[in-house]
Protein backbone atom coordinates (compact mmCIF):
# COMPACT_ATOMS: atom_id res chain seq x y z
CA UNK A 1 0.00 0.00 0.00
CA UNK A 2 1.24 3.41 -0.90
CA UNK A 3 1.42 6.34 1.46
CA UNK A 4 -1.46 8.81 1.25
CA UNK A 5 -0.38 12.44 1.13
CA UNK A 6 -2.81 15.32 0.66
CA UNK A 7 -1.29 18.78 0.85
CA UNK A 8 -3.20 21.37 2.87
CA UNK A 9 -5.06 24.36 1.46
CA UNK A 10 -6.74 27.39 3.12
CA UNK A 11 -9.89 25.29 3.62
CA UNK A 12 -8.56 21.73 3.87
CA UNK A 13 -6.01 20.05 6.14
CA UNK A 14 -2.78 18.27 5.36
CA UNK A 15 -3.33 14.53 5.54
CA UNK A 16 -0.52 11.99 5.71
CA UNK A 17 -1.05 8.30 6.24
CA UNK A 18 1.77 5.82 6.04
CA UNK A 19 0.44 2.24 6.07
CA UNK A 20 3.90 0.78 6.68
CA UNK A 21 4.40 2.72 9.92
CA UNK A 22 0.74 3.02 10.91
CA UNK A 23 1.00 6.76 11.40
CA UNK A 24 -1.82 9.14 10.46
CA UNK A 25 -1.50 12.91 10.64
CA UNK A 26 -4.33 15.39 10.06
CA UNK A 27 -3.26 18.98 10.57
CA UNK A 28 -4.44 22.48 9.70
CA UNK A 29 -7.95 23.66 8.89
CA UNK A 30 -10.88 21.64 7.78
CA UNK A 31 -13.59 24.02 6.62
CA UNK A 32 -14.55 22.93 3.07
CA UNK A 33 -18.16 23.51 1.97
CA UNK A 34 -18.36 19.88 0.91
CA UNK A 35 -16.22 17.62 3.02
CA UNK A 36 -17.45 14.15 2.02
CA UNK A 37 -15.46 14.12 -1.20
CA UNK A 38 -12.37 15.45 0.54
CA UNK A 39 -12.28 12.74 3.22
CA UNK A 40 -13.11 9.84 0.89
CA UNK A 41 -9.49 8.88 0.03
CA UNK A 42 -8.63 8.70 3.74
CA UNK A 43 -11.70 6.60 4.57
CA UNK A 44 -10.84 4.26 1.67
CA UNK A 45 -7.20 3.78 2.63
CA UNK A 46 -8.11 3.11 6.29
CA UNK A 47 -10.58 0.50 5.15
CA UNK A 48 -7.87 -1.23 3.09
CA UNK A 49 -5.31 -0.83 5.90
CA UNK A 50 -7.56 -2.73 8.30
CA UNK A 51 -6.94 -5.87 6.20
CA UNK A 52 -3.22 -5.67 6.90
CA UNK A 53 -2.58 -3.28 9.79
CA UNK A 54 0.55 -2.66 11.88
CA UNK A 55 0.71 -3.74 15.53
CA UNK A 56 0.35 -0.09 16.54
CA UNK A 57 -1.48 2.73 14.82
CA UNK A 58 -0.77 6.27 15.95
CA UNK A 59 -3.10 9.08 15.01
CA UNK A 60 -2.26 12.78 15.44
CA UNK A 61 -5.15 15.21 14.99
CA UNK A 62 -3.82 18.77 14.99
CA UNK A 63 -6.74 20.84 13.77
CA UNK A 64 -6.88 24.58 14.18
CA UNK A 65 -10.48 24.87 12.95
CA UNK A 66 -13.07 22.48 11.64
CA UNK A 67 -16.62 23.07 10.47
CA UNK A 68 -19.69 20.93 11.14
CA UNK A 69 -19.55 19.57 7.60
CA UNK A 70 -16.13 18.09 8.49
CA UNK A 71 -17.20 16.90 11.93
CA UNK A 72 -19.28 14.05 10.52
CA UNK A 73 -16.44 13.00 8.21
CA UNK A 74 -13.98 13.07 11.10
CA UNK A 75 -16.39 10.83 13.01
CA UNK A 76 -16.40 8.45 10.02
CA UNK A 77 -12.58 8.40 10.09
CA UNK A 78 -12.68 7.61 13.82
CA UNK A 79 -15.22 4.84 13.22
CA UNK A 80 -12.76 3.24 10.78
CA UNK A 81 -10.06 3.57 13.45
CA UNK A 82 -12.42 1.97 15.95
CA UNK A 83 -12.77 -1.02 13.61
CA UNK A 84 -8.96 -1.17 13.22
CA UNK A 85 -8.57 -1.04 17.00
CA UNK A 86 -11.10 -3.86 17.39
CA UNK A 87 -9.03 -5.83 14.86
CA UNK A 88 -5.33 -6.58 15.05
CA UNK A 89 -3.87 -3.11 15.73
CA UNK A 90 -3.68 -1.02 18.86
CA UNK A 91 -4.84 2.48 18.03
CA UNK A 92 -4.15 5.67 19.93
CA UNK A 93 -5.68 9.02 18.94
CA UNK A 94 -3.73 12.10 20.04
CA UNK A 95 -6.05 15.11 19.98
CA UNK A 96 -4.06 18.36 20.00
CA UNK A 97 -5.60 21.65 21.11
CA UNK A 98 -4.11 25.07 21.74
CA UNK A 99 -4.15 26.32 25.31
CA UNK A 100 -7.31 28.34 26.04
CA UNK A 101 -9.12 26.71 23.12
CA UNK A 102 -11.85 25.12 25.21
CA UNK A 103 -14.06 24.59 22.16
CA UNK A 104 -11.41 22.39 20.53
CA UNK A 105 -10.82 20.44 23.74
CA UNK A 106 -14.55 19.93 24.13
CA UNK A 107 -14.82 18.77 20.51
CA UNK A 108 -12.17 16.13 21.24
CA UNK A 109 -14.03 15.02 24.34
CA UNK A 110 -17.24 14.69 22.31
CA UNK A 111 -15.49 12.22 19.99
CA UNK A 112 -13.88 10.45 22.91
CA UNK A 113 -17.37 9.86 24.37
CA UNK A 114 -18.63 8.33 21.12
CA UNK A 115 -15.62 6.34 19.87
CA UNK A 116 -14.21 3.30 21.60
CA UNK A 117 -10.52 4.05 21.02
CA UNK A 118 -8.04 5.48 23.59
CA UNK A 119 -7.76 9.26 23.23
CA UNK A 120 -5.04 11.47 24.59
CA UNK A 121 -5.77 15.20 24.92
CA UNK A 122 -2.57 17.16 24.33
CA UNK A 123 -2.38 20.87 25.08
CA UNK A 124 0.05 22.89 22.99
CA UNK A 125 1.22 26.47 23.28
CA UNK A 126 -0.11 28.96 20.77
CA UNK B 1 -25.58 61.75 -3.34
CA UNK B 2 -26.83 62.14 0.23
CA UNK B 3 -27.81 58.52 0.46
CA UNK B 4 -24.25 57.24 0.11
CA UNK B 5 -23.24 59.38 3.04
CA UNK B 6 -26.25 58.05 4.97
CA UNK B 7 -25.11 54.53 4.21
CA UNK B 8 -21.61 55.33 5.40
CA UNK B 9 -22.86 56.94 8.59
CA UNK B 10 -25.16 54.02 9.35
CA UNK B 11 -22.35 51.54 8.93
CA UNK B 12 -19.92 53.70 10.87
CA UNK B 13 -22.25 54.33 13.83
CA UNK B 14 -23.43 50.71 13.71
CA UNK B 15 -19.82 49.51 14.06
CA UNK B 16 -20.09 47.38 10.95
CA UNK B 17 -16.72 45.75 10.21
CA UNK B 18 -17.81 44.09 7.01
CA UNK B 19 -21.01 43.73 5.06
CA UNK B 20 -22.04 42.02 1.87
CA UNK B 21 -25.19 41.58 -0.16
CA UNK B 22 -25.31 39.31 -3.14
CA UNK B 23 -24.55 35.80 -4.25
CA UNK B 24 -22.58 33.76 -1.72
CA UNK B 25 -19.97 31.66 -3.51
CA UNK B 26 -17.17 29.43 -2.27
CA UNK B 27 -14.52 31.93 -3.40
CA UNK B 28 -16.33 34.76 -1.64
CA UNK B 29 -16.28 32.79 1.61
CA UNK B 30 -12.55 32.16 1.27
CA UNK B 31 -11.92 35.89 0.81
CA UNK B 32 -14.26 37.05 3.59
CA UNK B 33 -12.72 34.61 6.06
CA UNK B 34 -9.24 35.85 5.16
CA UNK B 35 -10.29 39.49 5.53
CA UNK B 36 -11.91 38.88 8.91
CA UNK B 37 -8.91 36.95 10.14
CA UNK B 38 -6.59 39.82 9.20
CA UNK B 39 -8.91 42.40 10.77
CA UNK B 40 -9.04 40.50 14.05
CA UNK B 41 -5.28 40.09 14.03
CA UNK B 42 -4.86 43.84 13.51
CA UNK B 43 -7.21 44.46 16.44
CA UNK B 44 -5.01 42.11 18.54
CA UNK B 45 -8.04 40.08 19.62
CA UNK B 46 -7.30 37.36 22.16
CA UNK B 47 -6.89 34.00 20.38
CA UNK B 48 -9.93 32.65 22.18
CA UNK B 49 -12.27 35.34 20.78
CA UNK B 50 -10.64 35.17 17.36
CA UNK B 51 -11.25 31.45 17.12
CA UNK B 52 -14.83 31.67 18.36
CA UNK B 53 -15.75 34.42 15.90
CA UNK B 54 -14.00 32.63 13.04
CA UNK B 55 -15.70 29.30 13.77
CA UNK B 56 -19.16 30.82 14.08
CA UNK B 57 -18.59 32.92 10.96
CA UNK B 58 -17.68 29.79 8.98
CA UNK B 59 -20.93 28.09 10.04
CA UNK B 60 -23.11 31.16 9.40
CA UNK B 61 -21.65 31.79 5.95
CA UNK B 62 -21.75 28.15 4.94
CA UNK B 63 -25.41 28.03 6.00
CA UNK B 64 -26.05 30.82 3.50
CA UNK B 65 -23.94 29.08 0.87
CA UNK B 66 -25.77 25.76 1.25
CA UNK B 67 -29.13 27.46 1.38
CA UNK B 68 -28.45 28.99 -2.03
CA UNK B 69 -27.39 25.64 -3.28
CA UNK B 70 -30.82 24.27 -2.49
CA UNK B 71 -33.27 23.76 -5.26
CA UNK B 72 -36.22 25.37 -3.60
CA UNK B 73 -38.67 26.56 -6.28
CA UNK B 74 -40.40 28.95 -3.86
CA UNK B 75 -37.29 30.99 -3.33
CA UNK B 76 -35.70 30.52 -6.72
CA UNK B 77 -36.20 34.17 -7.68
CA UNK B 78 -34.40 35.51 -4.64
CA UNK B 79 -32.26 32.58 -3.62
CA UNK B 80 -29.13 33.90 -5.28
CA UNK B 81 -28.99 36.86 -2.97
CA UNK B 82 -28.27 37.03 0.73
CA UNK B 83 -26.98 39.54 3.23
CA UNK B 84 -24.42 39.27 5.97
CA UNK B 85 -22.82 41.77 8.33
CA UNK B 86 -20.18 41.50 10.99
CA UNK B 87 -20.27 43.99 13.80
CA UNK B 88 -18.14 44.75 16.82
CA UNK B 89 -19.89 46.89 19.42
CA UNK B 90 -18.20 49.62 21.47
CA UNK B 91 -18.15 47.14 24.35
CA UNK B 92 -16.22 44.72 22.15
CA UNK B 93 -19.01 42.21 21.57
CA UNK B 94 -19.04 40.62 18.14
CA UNK B 95 -22.27 39.86 16.28
CA UNK B 96 -22.82 38.12 12.99
CA UNK B 97 -26.05 38.96 11.18
CA UNK B 98 -27.40 37.11 8.18
CA UNK B 99 -30.51 37.51 6.06
CA UNK B 100 -31.93 35.40 3.28
CA UNK B 101 -35.20 34.43 1.63
CA UNK B 102 -36.67 31.09 2.59
CA UNK B 103 -39.77 29.15 1.51
CA UNK B 104 -42.58 29.31 4.11
CA UNK B 105 -42.48 25.55 4.73
CA UNK B 106 -38.74 25.58 5.34
CA UNK B 107 -39.26 28.63 7.54
CA UNK B 108 -41.57 26.62 9.80
CA UNK B 109 -39.04 23.80 10.06
CA UNK B 110 -36.22 26.25 10.75
CA UNK B 111 -38.25 28.09 13.39
CA UNK B 112 -39.02 24.93 15.34
CA UNK B 113 -35.36 23.88 15.16
CA UNK B 114 -34.20 27.26 16.46
CA UNK B 115 -36.82 27.22 19.26
CA UNK B 116 -35.72 23.73 20.28
CA UNK B 117 -32.07 24.83 20.42
CA UNK B 118 -32.90 28.03 22.32
CA UNK B 119 -34.67 26.05 25.06
CA UNK B 120 -31.50 24.07 25.80
CA UNK B 121 -28.79 24.90 28.31
CA UNK B 122 -25.08 24.26 27.74
CA UNK B 123 -25.11 20.61 28.80
CA UNK B 124 -28.27 19.82 26.86
CA UNK B 125 -26.72 21.35 23.74
CA UNK B 126 -23.63 19.17 24.19
CA UNK B 127 -25.75 16.03 24.48
CA UNK B 128 -27.92 17.04 21.52
CA UNK B 129 -24.84 17.79 19.39
CA UNK B 130 -23.35 14.36 20.09
CA UNK B 131 -26.69 12.70 19.35
CA UNK B 132 -27.07 14.43 15.97
CA UNK B 133 -23.37 13.89 15.17
CA UNK B 134 -23.56 10.19 15.87
CA UNK B 135 -27.05 9.31 14.67
CA UNK B 136 -28.11 12.09 12.34
CA UNK B 137 -28.30 11.51 8.63
CA UNK B 138 -25.62 13.36 6.76
CA UNK B 139 -27.00 15.43 3.91
CA UNK B 140 -25.30 15.28 0.53
CA UNK B 141 -23.60 18.55 1.40
CA UNK B 142 -22.35 17.20 4.66
CA UNK B 143 -24.14 19.53 7.06
CA UNK B 144 -26.81 17.36 8.54
CA UNK B 145 -28.31 19.85 11.00
CA UNK B 146 -25.25 20.36 13.19
CA UNK B 147 -24.55 23.95 12.17
CA UNK B 148 -27.10 25.76 14.33
CA UNK B 149 -26.37 23.57 17.36
CA UNK B 150 -22.67 24.31 16.97
CA UNK B 151 -23.33 28.05 16.62
CA UNK B 152 -25.45 28.03 19.79
CA UNK B 153 -22.79 26.08 21.72
CA UNK B 154 -19.89 28.24 20.67
CA UNK B 155 -21.65 31.62 20.91
CA UNK B 156 -22.90 30.92 24.42
CA UNK B 157 -26.01 33.01 23.66
CA UNK B 158 -29.55 32.42 22.46
CA UNK B 159 -30.01 32.57 18.70
CA UNK B 160 -31.97 35.72 17.84
CA UNK B 161 -34.08 35.31 14.74
CA UNK B 162 -37.00 36.70 12.82
CA UNK B 163 -39.11 35.63 9.87
CA UNK B 164 -40.70 38.48 7.90
CA UNK B 165 -43.53 37.22 5.71
CA UNK B 166 -43.13 38.46 2.14
CA UNK B 167 -46.05 36.66 0.48
CA UNK B 168 -47.80 33.29 0.87
CA UNK B 169 -44.73 31.43 -0.38
CA UNK B 170 -41.68 33.26 0.87
CA UNK B 171 -40.36 34.74 4.12
CA UNK B 172 -37.21 36.68 4.87
CA UNK B 173 -35.14 34.93 7.51
CA UNK B 174 -32.96 37.12 9.74
CA UNK B 175 -30.48 35.70 12.17
CA UNK B 176 -28.44 37.65 14.70
CA UNK B 177 -25.70 35.75 16.46
CA UNK B 178 -24.12 37.49 19.42
CA UNK B 179 -20.89 36.04 20.69
CA UNK B 180 -20.34 35.92 24.45
CA UNK B 181 -16.97 37.28 25.52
Amino acid sequence: MEELIIEGSPKTPTIKFNPSTGHLLVSGRSIPENSIEFYKPLIDILEAYNENSQANTKVDIQLEYFNTSSSKCILDVFKKLEAINAGSSEVIINWFYEEDDEDMLEAGEDYQAIINVPFKMIEVEE
Amino acid sequence: MDSIHDFYEKMESGNIMLSFKGEVTSNLLTSVLQIMETKMENLSEPPKIKKKVYNILVECLQNLYHHMDEDDPDTIVNEKSALFMIKKSDEGEYSIMTGNYIGVENAEIMKSRLDKINEMDRDQLKTYYKEVLNNGEMSAKGGGGLGMIDIARKSGKKLEYNFDPIDDKVSFFSLNIKIAQ
